[in-house]
């Protein structure tokens, strides 16, 4: 019975390793490249002409894509678990973009199968390893979690590749605007959200100037995001003269929220800013008001919770969100043309809904961003398309005054491009949410 | 009951007496002592914390603290009671399997999760009829019904499917085909409503109000309330009816209540059944509780039961609920009580680890759980 079940289980094991070896080939065969020592390969004498005019040395090496094949570039989104709200409009966004930007050079553009980050640094860390297995990636659009941008990050820039990030927001993966790069920073990632900075800052500055509120506390729950933001709230909040009376984390999984909940209510604060994800954001929400100490305490979240199925929950109601500044109006993509307007109707049609969360518009100009620095990186040599590593950093590198969805976009030294606008909005009624979405109450800048 | 050898937990007590202490022996005994030594110094320190915060014996370890109202005391227990009552529900299911088949079925805490979504769907089609406002008990019935209906199915339907089949195999293959189970009935559950979190409809508001009793919110009386109910149906029918007589004679020896004439396929399935009721039970107060439902709600409540059950004495129906008790109320208070006294960071995120912490503990000191019977070495074998 036992030698059975062992041999069944190795047979399986065996299958799957076969199975996983299968799955990463695919893709790659249109594309070859070239390792970076090999970039100094003679070019020929009759390609000089379209080899001046592109970006970069060399030095991380090339992609070429050989006749008939197709640039490769990849979605890394959280588009399963309970962060799909988030990652699957991303991955959408991304489609979407390379569909509308065309070809480049004559070359399409293929991104595979869209990839799972599972909001996890295991999931980021796994999704990044088949990425890297293929070295015709050019560059990925990803992760949605910043959590899973810490452990693909350096995987993914090591292997030469670009990672655009449409949602991370956590500082650590990028600079502290003062000059000096985050414990997670790797060269070669650029994100086209903003920096939660400036998101801490907004909500900080609401809460003691506009609701003149003096005493504040803050929970996270241990993910990177949740904790930078918090933090940055706190610290941002104490420079303007208030006084952050608890910084405490729960678990993901938490349901009982009474305890954490009276660790904060020891320090009688009058607001809570709880940045955290549902659905433990659901339980705080219903339970804060039953501690006592916290009967009046004003709740605010952030872009994390600013959901549909957050919104609808009746304990919602009063609340503040702080999120990215979604009034795109009529800012226009200046590769596609498009519109925040135009990308909403295509996207109802295609995927029959609006999308449940706000970085479509930075998924999207992440991804145009992306192209058309292989654009500029790259030359036509004989009937294949050339793509210079290097160039495709080179030209994100330069970028300044983009025209997005999002705005204008200007990437600084860390990859910081997006377009920083925060907006504070109040959550009046669970019945209407299309209203409470548009009630900006406080603008950032 | 029968129970197995389960390794570590059977060290040979009996033997001890007459044999020399080993090094063994010694350690656990000085484990046993630095552990509470620990537990009786956090709560030395939260004690003298509230006669008077600025004695230096609170101040010892935490400079910051600044211990619990009496208000916020008696809210961290009465949420700890209400969250350990549907642990000890949940680890009725446990215990009861482990009593007549010697197994730990690790599903049993998604068929306490299927109890919570039948409730969450029933609840929303009740709340779009209308009924759920204008009649909100005669609702709450009807769906526990409904719940403990499909719950009980769920946990019958798994027996006959995964472990009749088992029967007679050495008990590590059961309990590994439970965690498959358990793998399947979350992702079935992703396939058929989706991966995102559900809520149940609002509740009136004379359950969410605080009542003059003691403070306490409807909704926790309700809970404990129920599941006082249930809990003594349970032990009626297990003590005092004739299928609960079958039930103990099956799990006192299998063979011998079949040769006295003793269904004991029906009697198992009669134990399923039973325990996914109770589980049914616990999901729908955790769904007036909390108000919200995922596919993997059953996981983490799943592994405490199960610690609860282990706690309690794993086989002893009241100990099941004790377990549940007293690991919902420790992680509650825990943190607060004994580890912020203490100067540990972070408290309000390491109550899975009190939890377990507490599971160790109870081991250390009484290996066969609170209420768990020292078995003879030969029963053991």
């Amino acid at each position: 019975m036992n030698k059975k079940l062992l041999t069944l289980l190795a047979a399986l094991f065996a299958l799957s390793l076969v199975a996983a070896a299968c799955g990463d080939d695919g893709d790659g065969e249109a594309a070859d490249t070239t390792p970076a020592p090999a970039a100094t390969e003679a070019p020929d004498a009759e390609s000089d002409d379209e080899m001046m005019d592109h970006l970069g040395d060399g030095s991380l090496g090339t992609v070429t894509v050989e006749s008939g094949g197709a640039v490769q570039i990849r979605s890394l989104n959280a588009i399963t678990g309970d962060v799909a709200f988030l990652g699957l409009p991303n991955q959408r966004g991304v489609e979407l973009a390379v569909e509308h930007f065309g070809p480049i050079h004559g070359f399409g553009v293929d991104i595979g199968t869209g990839l799972d980050d599972l909001c996890s640094p295991d999931g980021g860390q796994a999704a990044a390893q088949a990425i890297v297995a293929d070295d015709s990636v050019v560059g990925v659009i990803g992760t949605s979690c910043s959590g899973a941008a810490v452990a693909a990050a350096p995987l993914i820039t090591n292997a030469g590749m670009v990672m655009i990030s449409p949602s991370n927001t956590s500082p650590a993966l990028t600079s502290d605007l003062a000059g000096t790069a985050g414990e997670n920073y790797s060269v070669g990632y650029y994100r086209t959200a903003h920096n939660d900075l400036y998101q801490g800052a907004a909500m900080a500055e609401f809460v003691y100037e506009d609701l003149g509120l003096t005493s504040a506390a803050a929970i996270h729950d241990g993910d990177p995001y949740t904790q930078g933001l918090a933090q940055a709230f706190a610290d941002a909040y104490e420079e303007l003269g208030g006084t952050v009376t608890g910084f405490t984390g729960v678990n993901k999984e938490d349901t009982d929220m009474v305890p954490v909940l009276t660790e904060i209510a020891a320090g009688g604060p009058d607001a809570l800013f709880f940045p955290i994800f549902q659905p433990a954001g659901d339980h705080v929400a219903s339970q804060a008001s039953g501690v006592a100490g916290l009967e009046n305490v004003v709740l605010l979240a952030a872009d994390g919770l600013l959901t549909d199925g957050f919104l609808e929950l009746s304990q919602t109601a009063g609340m503040y969100f702080s999120g990215p500044d979604v009034r795109f109006g009529d800012n226009t993509n200046e590769s596609t043309g498009r519109t925040a307007d135009d990308f909403l109707s295509e996207y109802e049609t295609l995927y029959g809904g609006a999308p449940e969360a706000a970085f479509w518009a930075h998924s999207y100009d992440a991804t145009t961003l992306l192209l058309e620095a292989v654009e500029a990186a790259s030359y036509v040599d004989g009937d294949t398309l050339v793509i210079d590593r290097q160039g495709v950093r080179d030209y994100l590198n330069g970028v300044s005054d983009y025209s997005g969805l999002i705005g204008a976009i200007s990437c600084d030294e860390f990859g910081d491009c997006g377009a920083q606008r925060i907006t504070v909005i109040h959550h009046e009624d669970p019945g209407d949410i299309a209203t409470s979405k548009s009630n900006v109450v406080f603008e950032y800048p | 009951m029968n129970g197995p050898d389960v390794g570590a937990s059977s060290a040979a007590p009996t033997g001890r007496r007459r044999r020399r202490r080993t090094r063994v022996d010694w350690f656990l005994t000085v484990l046993r002592v630095a552990v509470l030594a620990v537990l009786a110094v956090g709560l030395l320190a939260f004690i003298a914390q509230e006669i008077n915060p600025d004695n230096p014996f609170a101040r010892w370890a935490n400079p910051d603290a600044t211990g619990l109202t009496g208000a916020q005391f008696r809210g961290l227990v009465i949420s700890g009671i209400a969250q350990g009552s549907m642990y000890g529900l949940i680890a009725l299911g446990y215990s009861m399997v482990y009593g007549v088949l010697g197994f730990i079925n690790f599903a049993h805490g998604e068929v306490f999760m299927v109890g919570a979504m039948t409730g969450m769907i029933t609840s929303n089609k009740l709340a779009d009829a209308g009924l759920w406002e204008s009649n909100f008990i005669g609702s709450l019935v009807f769906i526990v019904v409904v719940s403990i209906i499909v719950s009980s199915l769920t946990a019958v339907v798994m027996e006959r499917v995964a472990y009749r089949p088992l029967r007679g195999a050495p008990r590590l293959i059961p309990l590994i085909t439970s965690i498959g189970v358990s793998f399947f009935l979350q992702n079935a559950s992703v396939v058929l409503l989706g991966p995102a979190s559900k809520s149940y409809p609002d509740v009136p508001d004379w359950v969410k109000a605080k009542h003059t009793f003691l403070q306490i919110e409807g909704a926790k009386i309700l809970v404990i309330v129920v599941a006082a109910l249930s809990m003594a149906a349970l032990w009626y029918y297990v003590d005092r009816t004739k299928t609960g007589k079958a039930m103990r004679a099956v799990a006192e020896d299998a063979e011998i209540a079949s040769l006295m004439g003793i269904g004991v396929n029906r009697t198992i399935v009669k134990v399923f059944a039973v325990g996914g009721a109770m589980a049914g039970m616990a999901g729908i107060l955790w769904g007036i509780l909390f108000r919200s439902v995922i596919h993997t709600t059953g996981f983490l409540p799943g592994i405490k039961a199960f610690s609860a059950a282990v706690v309690g004495g794993i086989g002893h129906l009241g100990g099941a609920m004790a377990g549940g008790l007293s690991i919902g109320v420790a992680e509650s208070v825990g943190p607060l009580l004994i580890l912020e006294p203490l100067g540990v960071s972070g408290v309000s995120q390491l109550r899975d680890a009190v939890a377990f912490s507490m599971l160790i503990i109870v081991l250390l000191v009484r290996p066969a759980g609170l209420f768990g019977e020292r078995l003879p070495a030969e029963d053991r074998a």
